[in-house]
């Protein structure tokens, strides 16, 4: 089905909306919502705390963009984080330095990657079935990891990863802004960007054109493992610990979720980076809204399930052909010079 | 009902006045046809002649906008392919047909199974499956998954289904069209038995050997127009290609004139040089040639092997005998990376599946096969894209309000020209293009043919595949004429005229081909 | 015939190399006991993939039968205890709201032409969910006809017994192998697995049989709820997280093709024994650990998918059986 693609504002517009009304909406029912203080170095506020909270779903969501637009899907990102924070954990009480425990935390991030990406580039695996398969083996990876402890440890270092602050703001949030950066660079400063979203949108013509297209696949997969390992090395940091069973648990699913609120189609093709940021924080600030205002918070549950459904129905093919769509010059009549006016200019959108 | 002595009861079916159109675009204009009792007839035509939308309007896929359809007399007009099935007409397609996990039984039965206490009575769908096949020569393990058996197979299981349902009018819409010569005899002997049986078939193809073997009339059509209807005993091929291709043989055009000497020409080496280059099932093994700054052309009609030649030129299919060669060095093309890094480009014929990247801006378009090229750690400047996204618009004159529209928003034409703009970016040595001016309206077809002739004075290599034969006899100093999957001629320099490709193209089979009974 | 029933044979041989390995070495093992112990654990499991099955032979997948378990033991919970309703009426609404629930499901993937996977992430949402809100406690269910129901059993010398949910989950899966060979809905299924658009040019109802089939899972893990609160004498809307996970799984190694057309309920059936086979074996090894059954689960389920792709390459590989007389 083809979908409107125009760029620019009018197609970013409803996920700042939407992040903006939720957020307005939490003000209204807790006038504090905005109030930040500065303590011992570093911010404090609910504001913060939405930010703070949805870092590791903000993470996952960087490189879950990526594999959706090319028309994939990754379930393994939760068990890649358990393994992740179970390497970090048990390496860093087994008395490592940081830097060998980063690089061993991350090495296994992108080992699972490359799996996954060679499962589905060359052994032409459905990337559902496809990461099925580390989903369910990578806890017991993690748990074969920390051999089913939950393993803590008191290191410093690796908990400032957690818990600590640059320029005052927390750790886990300037970490996904870094990653938010480097992986933005990435694939906009070199032609990756726009080899991702020509394999999404037809793998056919892409490679009819030229372009590598298990390379590609490869490299997305990859980078989603590598940032699965990072949000669970920021998990596991956070609490001084990993717990095999249940960190990373069911995140996968959120990290779809704000990927879809973020707008980039489960059929692949153009992704915003920054909007999957902006999805999680929706999605965040909602649950952060939630618990405010005194529900229980498995009511969350319900409204992430209504949010998914109304982002997927206007999505759906079904629907669509009721809705008013840019006109299209037929494919049979003589060329008319002017129509379907811009609605803007700019290139593709996001980050 | 098997009575098949015409005139006295009313025909089988009959079809008359029937229009169609889609969009403001006449896709039937008042078409009649006529199946009598115990017939094969050929429904005939090339492209965008009206053939599927004919069967669609038939089977109830698509509402008539005017027109009458009679069954034996009676008036009908089915809404879905299920009701023109119960009104006994059945339809069997060359692909997407049946489906291949099921058991042969349960394939010849799904819907209508025989129920017993008010469960499917499997024994009994065995032994119904074995019997219904058993007039057309096949008796095989009907448990058997579909998909385990040949082709040719599954279309026989197909036409089973369809008679057994009680089809009166059979619609076999290429059914040979994935089957080789041992298969079709197969296939032929059946349709013979259902003849006799007083069935009537329509039968459509692009192989005219098959249509002058195997059936009794042929009905050809011709942009949405009923061209005529003969018995195949009284039109000689040469008339029927005429038909199809619309053109009166007097006025055939002649090539304008050559620009080198034909010997001399021949003596400089090629740029690309086949030998017995093949796949099975595609394209027989062929020759080919191509020299910088000509235009080969590829001519015959659809389903001749035109395009699969172009697409084994370019890797995107991999061909499984002969051997290539750019500038005298043995290569290998095992995919279209291999052959961009040889200066190749190819515009496909299905623009929408294989050409464009629909949501992507005409830039991105443009530059893709460039920046493929570059590998994407050295992106192209977006600065340097715009530049050359600019340059081929105002070039080729791609109708876009700008060059961040997506592609699929403009017209065919614009498409096409932008996937040019996409290779000529490039630079290729040699470009491949399949009906480059297919579907396209009559400003943006002279420009790309103006374009095609410009490319080639400037010293670059094309293939061209065209059934427009005056655009090919007008750009190409050699003509590769094909049928049935086979290269049969080679047309150059002053031979280069449209009566001549039509000649070739409706030329007996060397050898009395296939189908013999 | 060896080609069709391969990937059925490979099962049942790892079930039947397995049981036998684990008999070497345990000869405790080897016993009715056993054997029904392995059957009841996993009761609820195998009524859950049986509904799976169905699903994904359709060509979709169910992403929400745990939550839906889950939800119908807090349901339970909340009627019997809360309510004083008698478990055989709680049982019915139970079910209803289950089946109801999938239908919904069915009907928003086939109008909307919205993709299972998402659609049925959502139902998980929505199940999981609603249990919370009914509650976030355990409840046990003390109600007497559970105990009663706990004891029933068919037993056998040696200690071995059928306890009523391992008869259930039998009852169910011999009842869903006849519905897929011998009823029109089971050829329906296989037909809309196998190419959704040749079914419908062949007359295959798809828009029924799609809710139908997701109505039919939700039912069947309705079922499995009430075998779990029996099992657990609980509801508790945490319960049975991750079995979508363990059902679909067992769906593969069962030999069923994840991408619809192909496989046999009976495949699942040991596939899920498989499963249960492996945690048994690592309970009464007692040295090794727990995470080794899900490393040896995403391994075989790695073979499994491995043997089902050069399979389904042999099979629709031009030019097969020769079939002319």
């Amino acid at each position: 089905m083809t979908r409107s693609v125009s760029s620019g504002p009018s197609r970013t517009l409803p996920q700042y909306g939407a992040l903006a009304a939720v957020l307005l909406a939490n003000w209204l029912l807790f006038p504090d919502f905005f109030s930040i203080r500065l303590q011992d170095g570093r911010l404090f506020g609910s504001l913060i705390d939405v930010l703070n909270r949805g870092a590791p779903v903000a993470l996952l969501a960087i490189g879950m963009t990526m594999v959706i637009a090319t028309r994939g899907v990754d379930l393994s990102v939760g068990a890649v984080m358990a393994i992740s924070g179970a390497v970090a954990a048990t390496l860093t009480q087994a008395g490592w330095g940081l830097t060998p425990v980063l690089a061993a935390s991350l090495g296994a991030g992108l080992l699972c990657g490359l799996w996954n990406g060679l499962l589905v580039a060359v052994l032409r695996i459905q990337p559902i079935i496809a990461t099925l398969i580390l989903m369910v083996a990578g806890r017991g990876i993690a748990q074969l990891v920390t051999e089913g402890q939950i393993v803590t440890f008191t290191s410093p270092d690796l908990a400032f990863i957690g818990s600590g602050s640059f320029l005052t703001v927390p750790m886990p949030v300037v970490i996904t802004a870094v990653l938010l950066g480097v992986t933005a660079l990435l694939v906009r400063m070199t032609a990756l960007g726009l080899m991702i979203e020509a394999v999404g949108v037809n793998r056919l013509s892409s490679a009819g054109a030229g372009v590598n297209t298990p390379v590609v696949l490869i490299a997305v997969y990859v980078w989603c493992g590598l940032c699965a390992a990072v949000a669970g090395l920021v998990v596991a940091a956070d609490i001084r610990g990993a717990d095999a069973n249940n960190a990373g648990l069911w995140l996968e699913l959120d990290a779809i979720l704000a990927v879809v609120v973020g707008g980039t189609s489960l059929l692949g093709g153009r992704f915003g980076l920054l909007l999957s940021v902006v999805g999680a924080l929706i999605l965040q600030a909602m649950n952060t809204g939630i618990l405010l205002s005194g529900f229980k918070p498995e009511f969350n549950l319900i409204v992430k399930a209504g949010v998914l459904m109304i982002v997927l129905l206007l999505q759906s093919p079904t629907l669509t052909l009721f809705l008013p769509r840019p006109a299209r010059p037929r494919p049979v009549q003589p060329p008319a010079p002017s129509r379907a006016k811009p609605e803007s200019p700019s290139p593709s959108a996001g980050a | 009902m098997t009575d098949p002595t015409p005139t006295a009861s009313p025909p089988l079916l009959a079809i008359r006045g029937l229009s169609k159109a889609f969009l403001g675009v006449q896709a039937l204009d008042g078409v009649d046809f006529t199946v009598r009792h115990g017939e094969i007839h050929a429904l005939l035509g090339e492209n965008g002649a009206g053939k599927s939308t004919l069967i669609k309007t038939l089977t109830g896929v698509y509402q008539r906008d005017a027109g009458t359809v009679t069954l034996e007399g009676r008036a009908i007009a089915p809404r879905g392919v299920e009701e023109a099935q119960r009104l006994h007409i059945g339809t069997v397609y060359q692909e997407v047909n049946l489906l291949p996990n099921l058991s042969v039984a349960e394939n010849l039965f799904l819907g209508r199974q025989p129920m017993r206490f008010g469960f499917v009575d499997r024994g009994a769908m065995r032994r119904r499956a074995r019997a219904v096949l058993l007039p057309y020569g096949l008796s095989l393990d009907v448990t058997a998954p579909l998909g385990r058996f040949s082709v040719a197979t599954q279309q026989i299981v197909a036409i089973a289904r369809a008679v057994d349902m009680s089809a009166k009018v059979l619609i076999l819409d290429e059914p040979t069209a994935s089957l080789d010569a041992q298969e079709v005899t197969v296939l032929f002997k059946v349709m013979r038995t259902l003849r006799s049986r007083g069935i009537g078939i329509v039968f459509v193809t692009h192989f005219l050997d098959q249509v002058y073997a195997l059936c009794d009339r042929i009905t050809v059509l011709r942009n949405g127009r009923l061209v005529g209807e003969r018995r195949t005993a009284e039109l000689p091929r040469i008339d029927l290609v005429a038909m199809m291709l619309g053109r009166e043989l007097e006025a055939a055009a002649h090539r304008i004139a050559p620009t080198m000497d034909d010997a001399e020409e021949d003596a400089r080496p090629p740029l690309v040089r086949f030998r017995g280059y093949g796949k099975a099932r595609s394209v027989e093994p062929f020759d080919l040639d191509i020299r910088p700054g000509e235009v080969v052309g590829l001519a015959g009609l659809l389903g001749s092997g035109r395009t699969e030649t172009a697409r084994l030129v370019f890797g995107m299919d991999r061909a499984d005998r002969g051997e290539a060669a750019v500038d005298g060095q043995a290569v290998r093309l095992r995919g279209p990376r291999d052959a961009i890094r040889l200066g190749f480009g190819f515009c496909p014929e299905d623009r929408k599946k294989e050409g464009i990247v629909g949501a992507l801006s005409v830039r991105e378009n443009i530059i893709l096969a460039l920046q493929a090229r570059q590998g994407w750690l050295r992106p192209i400047p977006r600065r340097r894209q715009e530049e050359i996204a600019d340059r081929f618009i105002r070039l080729l004159d791609i109708r876009t309000p700008h060059a961040e529209q997506p592609i699929q928003l403009l017209s065919g034409g614009n498409q096409q020209k932008a996937l040019l703009a996409r290779w000529l970016a490039t630079e290729p040595r040699l470009l491949i293009l399949d009906e480059p001016t297919r579907g396209i309206d009559v400003g943006a077809h002279a420009e790309i043919i103006r374009l095609i002739e410009r490319l080639c004075a400037d010293g670059m290599a094309l293939l061209v595949v065209s059934s427009e034969l005056e655009e090919i006899v007008a750009y190409s100093r050699r003509v590769v004429v094909l049928r049935d999957r086979r290269h049969v001629a080679e047309l150059r320099g002053g031979e280069v005229a449209v009566d001549r490709i039509v000649a070739a193209i409706a030329s007996e089979p060397a050898v009395a081909g296939e189908p013999r009974p | 015939m060896i080609h069709r029933f391969l990937p059925l044979l490979v099962t049942s041989a790892v079930l039947v190399v397995g049981f036998l390995l684990c008999a070497a070495q345990f000869p405790a093992f080897a016993s009715l006991r056993v054997v029904g112990n392995l059957l009841t654990d996993n009761a609820f499991l195998g009524i859950t993939a049986v509904g799976m099955t169905f699903v994904i032979l359709s060509g979709g997948i169910d992403l929400s039968v745990g939550a839906v378990i889950g939800f119908t033991t807090v349901l339970l919970a909340v009627l019997i205890e809360q309510g004083g309703w008698h478990p055989f009426s709680a049982f019915a609404v139970a079910l209803a709201v289950a089946g109801g629930f999938g239908a919904a499901m069915g009907a928003v993937i086939h109008v909307f032409q919205m993709p299972p996977f998402i659609v049925t992430l959502a139902g998980m949402f929505v199940a999981r969910g609603l249990g919370f809100v009914l509650s976030t406690d355990s409840i046990p269910i003390n109600h007497p006809l559970y105990a009663e129901m706990g004891d029933m059993a068919l037993r056998f010398d040696g200690g071995g017994k059928l306890t009523l949910p391992a008869l259930l989950m039998l009852g169910v899966v011999a009842a869903a192998v006849v519905c897929a060979h011998w009823t029109r809905f089971g050829a329906n299924l296989y037909a809309l697995g196998g190419n959704r658009q040749s079914a419908e040019l062949m007359g295959v109802p798809v828009g029924r049989t799609t809710v139908a089939v997701y109505a039919l899972s939700g039912l069947l893990a309705g079922l499995a709820g009430i075998v779990f609160s029996l099992y657990t004498g609980a509801g508790y809307s945490l319960a049975a997280t991750g079995v979508e996970l363990d059902t679909i799984t067992a769906v593969v190694i069962g030999g069923t093709q994840l991408t619809g057309g192909y496989g046999y309920v009976i495949g699942t059936f040991i596939g899920v024994l498989i499963q249960g086979l492996i945690q048994t074996y690592i309970t009464f090894d007692g040295s090794l650990s727990s995470w080794w059954t899900k490393i040896a689960i995403g391994v075989l389920l790695f073979v499994f998918i491995l043997l089902q792709k050069g399979l389904l390459a042999v099979w629709t590989g031009r030019g097969g059986a020769p079939a002319e007389a």
